[in-house]
């Protein structure tokens, strides 16, 4: 059996593990270690080579490689260590974490603290229930995505794409440029799940057609996909039978939504947000789990890694200090609220030191809307209050304010995006 | 006269830009709501560029692929071709990210380079 000893171990090498690890050991954690279950760090950023990445946190755009290159970078030279190709099977409340890898065998990791940065996974078909055969030629869009952009596989001739979520547009885009025809993107919703500028750079620069307020009915095809029944729904989301037309295809990508990797987490026994699918945190990115950190979308999904990035240098920061000693004493809780179409915050509560902070809550509105106020209030006091053109459930907006700021009287925040009238 | 309705991607709000033109000049932009917008409706409505990310083949390594970008937005109407170059086009290890695999592409001067790392 092999032990291993460290300050802050950090379960996943992807984009929060490498920040979070930058970070903690930034802050002065001695020995930081990522545990990775695949042979290489960097996640799915490996397989994202289309560029889009840092516009926020670097100000230039970067292709996925380059922008996980550049934290590797970092991690080599601070000394980080990994321990690569390496399962975890169990967290346990103490900090200690058992994983399994064909040089060990089994593995015990005895750290001070532990930052669960194991991002997500795709819904299936199952998940979503599609009806018809189970033929061959039905990819999730991040499978088909590493089959076409790591393994050199190409997974189709004729696609349709159910779904307009990122990884389906980028797909589209992807398969279009590699000879592929991309039928449709067929979205359920009456408004695109994804992000304004793939729809424009994927969807539009080849006159790939998205088809809103449609869903894929049936699957058809015995050995191959042959085709798929394509109806229009009504405001329930039902399809509309008369509606339904037959769209000849040997391939079906997925892009039908992400879900925070939590077995780890729930198996450690630590507080999961019903709504977010993901550990709730405090703002030092800590769980109900005191020595428990979590970063990225295991959390909750980003639809930027810039915003993933910053919130695991809180978490490698934080767990650090755990580490050390100097997590700053917590005096009071704040909840925080979610009002009028507000689906989520992240993190979920406040835990008051004696500091002034300065907080950044991320949400996700529960519906599109045009001309809308967004404020954080408390008591009697406007935290924040800022006007926005658009808000979009497929992008990821946000709200700050300084700690200092909130009542005494009040022990709760709470956030409204209001449509002006 | 042309007329193209644009989305604009600058920032998430999306506006849609109305751009009027003729032959290679512009006579009038509706509906940005900031001067980046304005520079991008521009630029859209006159000649379109992307950046192009892909692959090529790589030899000596255990990932069968080096991904690659062009170096500076191509025009838009290139794509194709160009990525018919790139499908030509092998890499050797050991590449460093920035080592430029396709020099002066299609002779637009901008370079096809590795986005990766390989050794």
């Amino acid at each position: 059996m092999h032990n291993i000893q460290c300050d802050v171990a950090i379960i996943g090498g992807g984009p929060a593990g490498l920040a979070a690890a930058v970070s903690a050991k930034k802050q002065g954690a001695q020995k930081v270690l990522i545990i990775e279950r695949d042979t290489a760090l960097g996640g799915i950023l490996q397989q994202c080579i289309h560029p889009g990445f840092g516009l926020t946190y670097y100000n230039e755009e970067l292709t996925g490689p380059e922008y996980y290159g550049r934290f590797i970078k970092q991690a080599e030279s601070l000394g980080i260590e990994s321990l690569l190709d390496t399962m975890v099977l169990e967290v346990q409340p103490t900090g200690k974490i058992i994983c399994v890898n064909s040089k060990y065998g089994i593995t015990y990791v005895d750290a001070k603290s532990v930052v669960l940065a194991m991002g997500c996974r795709e819904r299936t078909r199952a998940n979503i229930q599609i009806p018809g055969t189970r033929p061959a030629g039905i990819y999730t869009a991040g499978a088909a995505q590493r089959l076409i952009n790591r393994q050199n596989e190409m997974v189709g001739r004729e696609i349709v794409i159910l779904g307009s979520g990122d990884i389906g547009m980028i797909m589209a885009r992807r398969l279009t440029l590699e000879g592929a025809h991309v039928v449709a993107v067929v979205e359920i919703m009456n408004y695109l799940a994804g992000l304004t500028r793939n729809r424009v750079q994927c969807l539009d620069d080849y006159d790939i057609p998205l088809l809103l307020s449609h869903t894929v009915t049936r699957i058809v095809g015995n050995e191959r996909v042959e085709g798929v029944y394509v109806a229009q729904v009504d405001e329930n989301k039902r399809p509309i039978g008369e509606t339904e037309e037959f769209y000849p295809c040997d391939t079906l990508l997925l892009s039908v939504g992400l879900i925070p990797e939590n077995e780890l987490s729930r198996a450690t026994d630590i507080e999961i947000s019903a709504v977010t699918n993901g550990p709730v945190v405090n703002q030092f990115m800590q769980t109900s789990n005191p020595a428990v950190f979590a970063c990225g979308n295991v959390v909750h999904v980003n639809d930027l890694v810039d915003n993933v990035t910053l919130e695991s240098e809180i978490a490698g920061r934080e767990a650090a200090r755990y580490a050390m000693g100097s997590f700053p004493q917590v005096k009071r809780r704040i909840s925080l609220e979610t009002g009028n179409n507000v689906r989520y915050l992240c993190p979920h509560l406040l835990d008051i030191a004696d500091m002034d902070e300065q907080i950044t809550l991320y949400f996700r509105v529960l519906a599109p809307e045009h001309n809308v106020t967004i404020t954080a209030k408390s008591g009697d006091a406007v935290l924040y209050k800022k006007k926005a053109v658009k808000v979009n459930p497929g992008e990821m907006e946000h709200v700050t304010f300084k700690t200092s700021e909130i009542p005494a009287s009040s022990d709760c925040v709470r956030v409204d995006v209001t449509k002006e009238v | 006269m042309q007329e193209k309705k644009i989305i604009c991607t600058v920032c998430p709000i999306g506006c849609t830009i109305a751009v009027k033109g003729e032959g290679g000049k512009i006579l009038s932009i509706e509906g940005h709501t900031c001067k980046r917008g304005e520079e991008y409706s521009a630029n859209e409505f006159l000649h379109p560029v992307r950046i192009l990310t892909s692959t090529v083949r790589l030899k000596g390594s255990d990932m069968p692929l080096m991904p690659v970008r062009s170096n500076k937005p191509l025009p838009r109407e290139s794509l194709f071709d160009c990525m018919e170059e790139i499908k030509k086009t092998e890499a050797k290890v050991p590449v460093r990210c920035m080592d430029v695999i396709i020099k002066d592409i299609l002779g637009t001067g901008i370079d096809i380079v590795a986005t990766g790392n390989a050794e």
